[in-house]
């Protein structure tokens, strides 16, 4: 379910590393099942700095408004701007099309404080979600 | 928490249960944009068991309706409902409903699911006891909506009810699958539907029933998006005790001229006067999503506020209801929604948004 080559957030959101310091970011399997169909997703502009564990966006499913945290820290270099209009695919591929946005990572060690999928899962089966 | 008694078959169908007032509900299905979907192109089946079901009989039957709903009961025929509110004495809105007149002097009315109680105190404050008889019946039965243009092809498969001559607005007592239920032409949706009231122990067979002949199990996330796009007011949401009908455009549901009218002469007195302020339609231009509680404003000022938002499925676009100063209230007037700190673009419209007629 959960890939197990990407880091995860316990805030939902998933990382796949790429090279030069370039990591892929969007929310997994588990956070667009518990919103619901996603009707809109606000993302940080190209360019603007994010950190990680804060706030870096928006996303709305039919019923809610949810903050989306940013699981690193680092600078915006690319949107999935197929989202703007058709933010459906966060709920049919949440780890393929419906990815989020891509960061050039300030420092590569913040990604140690992310879990494998394996210790993912172990959190989604505890009561701390 | 209380439970219909479709509760443990909505479970074995996969349905997210959350809470809603004091009931715990189905909120959805198989997604609550393919459910809106199933109902606006074929059909879909809500249990709404929540809604209140109050039998009032006796002689002064008509009489105590007459002085607390805001139509004249004596003019509605057997076998025929009213949509009404009812309002206190400053005219504000203590629920909307439907009153069906089932024979001479017998009347079920369909309170909002948390207006029930609230309900039944004002209708027992203008109560002669001796001469009418008021029994909450809501736990007795179940109520399933079956909405959608393909519902009266599902539903006359398995009753004997004839629904082609059954007009909106009208019920008959008829029997499906051999089980004695309520069936009337009535909704919540904007789509062609009707209402069943039937027996607690024999709704799951006919909720299965409907959904073997294709009828999607449809959660209140659908429901409350298509009622909006068809713009039907929520009490709770769009009207309460702080609105009356003239503000919120019900007026064509009050009959305000009566002398047995305990409302009357409040909501005459709100009738003679310039309505400040009008319930009006708000269509997105800019991206994003007016909620519940988003201000409205001219730009700078804050002029209103939203009362219901969200997506439209149907229509492909972002939808409100909210309270405007009556000039703005034309329809293409500019305003803007005030969207977390964000002044998005939009403007006021008709309502509904969505009409079966006009947009299929």
């Amino acid at each position: 379910m959960n890939p197990a080559d990407l880091k995860y957030s316990k805030e939902h959101e998933w990382v796949r590393i790429e090279p030069e310091s370039i990591v892929t970011v969007g929310i997994t399997h588990f956070a667009q099942d518990s919103l619901g169909d996603v009707v809109f997703v606000e993302l940080p502009e190209v360019g603007s700095e994010v950190k990680q564990n804060e706030k870096m966006g928006e996303i709305e499913s039919v019923k809610a408004v949810s903050d989306l945290f940013s699981p690193v820290s680092g600078k915006v270099i690319e949107l999935n701007e197929a989202l703007v209009d058709t933010p459906e695919m966060v709920n049919d591929g949440p780890f393929e099309q419906g990815w989020m946005l891509k960061v050039v990572l300030s420092d590569l060690t913040q990604l140690g404080a992310l879990l494998s999928a394996a210790n993912y899962e172990s959190f989604l089966e505890s009561d701390a979600v | 928490m209380r439970h219909t008694p479709l509760f443990d078959t909505h479970v074995e169908l996969g349905a997210r249960m959350v809470p809603f007032g004091n009931w715990e509900m189905p909120v959805q299905f198989g997604g609550i944009l393919n459910e809106a979907r199933a109902v606006r192109t074929n059909a879909g089946l809500f249990d709404v068991s929540h809604m209140g079901r109050v039998e009032i009989g006796g002689p002064d039957a008509a009489g105590l309706l007459n002085r607390v709903l805001s139509v004249d009961v004596t003019k509605v025929r057997r076998g025929r409902a009213r949509y009404n509110v009812v309002c206190d004495l400053d005219g504000g809105i203590i629920d909307d409903c439907i009153v069906f007149r089932r024979i001479d002097d017998s009347f079920l009315l369909i309170p909002n699911a948390a207006n029930t109680s609230p309900v039944l105190d004002w209708l027992r404050r203008w109560s002669s006891a001796s001469h009418v008889d008021i029994v909450d019946v809501t736990e007795n039965t179940a109520m399933i909506a079956i909405q959608g243009p393909e519902a009266q092809a599902m539903l006359q498969a398995i009753t004997d009810a004839d629904l082609a001559t059954l007009r909106p607005f009208a019920a008959v007592n008829a029997s499906i699958l051999g089980v004695k239920a309520f069936v009337a032409r009535t909704g919540y949706t904007g789509e062609a539907g009707f209402e069943l009231i039937v027996p607690s122990e024999s709704s799951r067979v006919i909720w299965l029933a409907s959904v073997e002949r294709g009828a999607a199990p449809c959660g209140l996330g659908a429901r409350d998006v298509l009622r909006l796009e068809a713009g039907l007011a929520l009490h709770g949401a769009d009207i309460d005790t702080s609105t009356n009908p003239y503000e919120a455009g019900l007026e064509r549901f009050v009959d305000a001229d009566r002398d047995e009218y305990v409302a009357g002469p409040a909501l005459r007195h709100l009738r003679d006067q310039a309505v400040g302020r009008k319930l009006t339609g708000i269509k997105m231009i800019g991206r994003g999503i007016a909620r519940q509680g988003h201000t409205i404003t001219d730009g700078h000022h804050a002029i209103g506020k939203v009362t219901s938002g969200g997506p439209s499925p149907t229509l492909d676009t972002n939808i409100g209801l909210g309270y405007v100063p009556t000039d703005v209230s034309v329809p293409g007037t500019t305003v803007f929604v005030d969207i977390r700190g964000r002044q998005v673009e939009a403007e006021t419209t008709t309502i509904p948004f969505y009409s079966r007629r006009l947009n299929s």
